[in-house]
């Protein structure tokens, strides 16, 4: 399939990556766009390909995060182990949200609302019990071997991230093509049509919600590997929601690159304005502020879109099934 | 407090009345009119009570050139697509505004920001009585406008039936952006009243965004009545919640609230089901 023949080039070429150069700020860049494309690719499962629009990923993201800490420091594990929890509990997190709020057929604006407000509880929580060190946060202790997965060059967080990024891109080419995935589509698209197909949405819903969350909590848990630091502004303050959103939406929702596009496309923008303007605290978010507002105004399908759009106005002209199957792929803008 | 939270759900339930969407950044909103009478106090020493009519104007605008030129074009179809553009400008005037004035906590200070007024056996501080009853008192005025003026008529009928008040010859999009314009003028007033008793920075308006949120879910959306009420309501959940569970954890009792209301009785109190 030509998606899977993309998805190992880019593989292939990343990984062979630390070969070929040794500038760190490459790397740095590579490692950082992979891991903001992981979350967004999270985002990208629930919102995309299930129109569920999530305000709230950092509930898992902190999940993650908080679980990877605890399991190495309280509980003695290695960090493959702990990865491993902290993957399961960002997954029953996913399901315990998801059965809670689709059971109630809570939909658009509600369900973002209530994702934002669970995180709001996670932070005020993860404030107040003694385990996550409360507002002090916690220290990952320095463990530079391969069961600490802590490594001293950043190709090993490059490959690491990388192996996540590729595992979340064939996920997301099961979910495009198979049954299970063109239901969610179908419960995207018009949720009572698919229900008198005999669709049953909350499953889907759920299947979707618990990939999800999985994806984000791995985000988590490498930010923890990659920053040996974690409190709860950091674990479920906005940030990393609207990170996985907003580079999700700019990308282009519910495609396969979008995510990989939007995040390193905003990566690059924040590189550059730190270069203009130098460190003034927030001049970044204003950037992505407006990146989102623009987007959503002028061009709903984000970057992959506008693409899309450029090449449907150049084949138009020669080969009408090319433009055909270009207008079937999932659009968020006009209708609705 | 309480009647404070009403005033300011109050303009997010006439916004998603009429329009139907959910205003992200009406909490964005808010730092603006606070950094209004605080600025407004800072350089020309206005008082903030007398800044009431000028900060309300001065809302009216800012809310009706963004109903008209910035949110409008999304449209009305998809309620998640305004709910992001919401966000997006959220972000944007949350991080200009630290740009502008930095992340500094502001306070000012007036003759009776600290004196305090007998009532019964209970010591009020001045500055949050005047609040409680402007509050209320620009909520009353507010309601009286919804309920006999042209334009809170010509609102109601564009909430209530959109292509038939079209029909009738009502502006929609004039309506769309006074109606926005007013939910903003709320938040105006609402500021003159918080800022004497309490303080203004950055981020100030995230501390407000959820407790309208839940006022507004818990009264029903898009109902005054259940604005008022869910408001004065979460006051005082807020106040034993800090009593009982200590300030942090006391916070929770709203979210708990929150999201209770929205999984069990999405329509509220007195909303009706959509």
């Amino acid at each position: 399939m030509k998606d899977i023949k993309f998805i190992a080039l880019f593989t292939l070429v990343l990984a062979t990556l630390p070969f070929l150069t040794n500038s760190g700020v490459v790397l740095n860049f590579v490692v950082m766009a992979l891991y903001a494309s992981l979350l967004a690719q999270s985002w990208n499962i629930l919102g995309g390909y299930s129109g569920q629009f999530s305000f709230g990923n950092a509930v898992f993201f902190g999940t993650g995060a908080y679980v990877q800490v605890i399991a190495q420091m309280h509980f003695g594990l290695n960090a493959w182990d702990a990865l491993f929890f902290a993957l399961s509990l960002s997954a029953i997190v996913g399901v315990f949200i998801g059965s809670v709020s689709f059971r109630y057929g809570l939909k658009g604006s509600y369900f973002a609302l209530v994702t934002l407000a669970m995180a709001e509880i996670f932070r005020i929580l993860s404030l107040s019990v003694g385990f996550t060190g409360g507002g002090v946060g916690l220290m990952l202790p320095l463990n530079n071997t391969f069961l600490g997965m802590q490594f001293i060059n950043k190709s090993g967080y490059l490959w690491l991230i990388l192996a996540l990024v590729c595992s979340t891109l064939l996920i997301t080419t099961y979910i495009k093509h198979s049954k299970l995935g063109a239901y969610m589509q179908a419960v995207r698209d018009n949720e009572d049509a698919a229900k008198a197909l005999g669709i049953n949405p909350f499953n889907v819903k759920l299947f979707s919600i618990s990939i999800s969350s999985v994806v984000m909590g791995a985000g988590g848990a490498i930010y923890v590997q990659l920053f040996q630091y974690i409190d709860p502004g950091i674990a479920y303050g906005p940030q990393s929601s609207v990170e996985a959103l907003v580079a999700a939406i700019v990308g282009g929702v519910g495609t396969l690159w979008g995510p990989i596009i939007g995040a390193t496309a905003l990566l690059l923008m924040s590189e550059l304005t730190r270069n203009l303007f130098g460190q003034i605290p927030g001049i970044n978010m204003v950037i992505y502020g407006l990146v989102l507002v623009l987007i959503v105004l002028f061009a709903p399908s984000g970057l992959s879109g506008l693409g899309l759009s450029v090449r449907a106005l150049f084949s138009r002209s020669f080969s009408s099934s090319r433009s055909k199957l270009i207008e079937d792929s999932p659009t968020h803008g006009g209708k609705g | 407090m309480g009647a404070v939270y009403a005033l300011i759900a109050l303009g997010l339930t006439l916004v998603y009345g009429v329009l139907h969407i959910i205003n992200f950044a009406h909490g964005a909103c808010l730092m603006i009119a606070l950094y209004g009478v605080y600025g407004l106090w800072a350089a020309l020493g206005v008082d903030p009570y007398a800044a009431l009519p000028i900060m309300i104007a001065l809302m009216l605008m800012l809310g009706y050139i963004l109903q008209r030129y910035v949110i409008n074009r999304a449209g009305h179809t998809r309620d998640e697509r305004v709910l992001l553009l919401t966000l997006g400008l959220s972000i944007i005037f949350e991080n200009l505004a630290l740009i502008l004035f930095h992340s500094d906590t502001r306070t000012i200070e007036t003759t009776y920001s600290l004196q305090t007024i007998q009532l019964g056996s209970v010591m009020l501080s001045l500055p949050k009585f005047y609040a409680f009853w402007g509050a209320l008192g620009v909520s009353a005025v507010m309601l009286a406008i919804m309920k006999w003026t042209d334009l809170g008529r010509a609102i109601r009928a564009v909430a209530k039936e959109r292509v038939g008040a079209k029909l009738m010859g009502i502006d929609v999009e004039q309506v769309y952006a006074m109606s926005f314009g007013i939910g903003l003028a709320c938040l105006g007033a609402a500021a003159c009243f918080l800022l004497p008793a309490y303080y203004v920075n950055p981020s100030v308006g995230n501390g407000f965004i959820f407790v309208s949120f839940t006022i507004v879910v818990l009264g029903g959306m898009g109902s005054f009545l259940g604005a008022l009420l869910g408001g004065l309501l979460i006051g005082v959940i807020e106040s034993l919640g800090g009593l009982y569970l200590g300030e942090s954890l006391g916070q929770v009792g709203i979210f708990v609230v929150f999201v209770f209301f929205l999984i069990f009785r999405p329509q509220g109190m007195f909303g009706s089901k959509s």
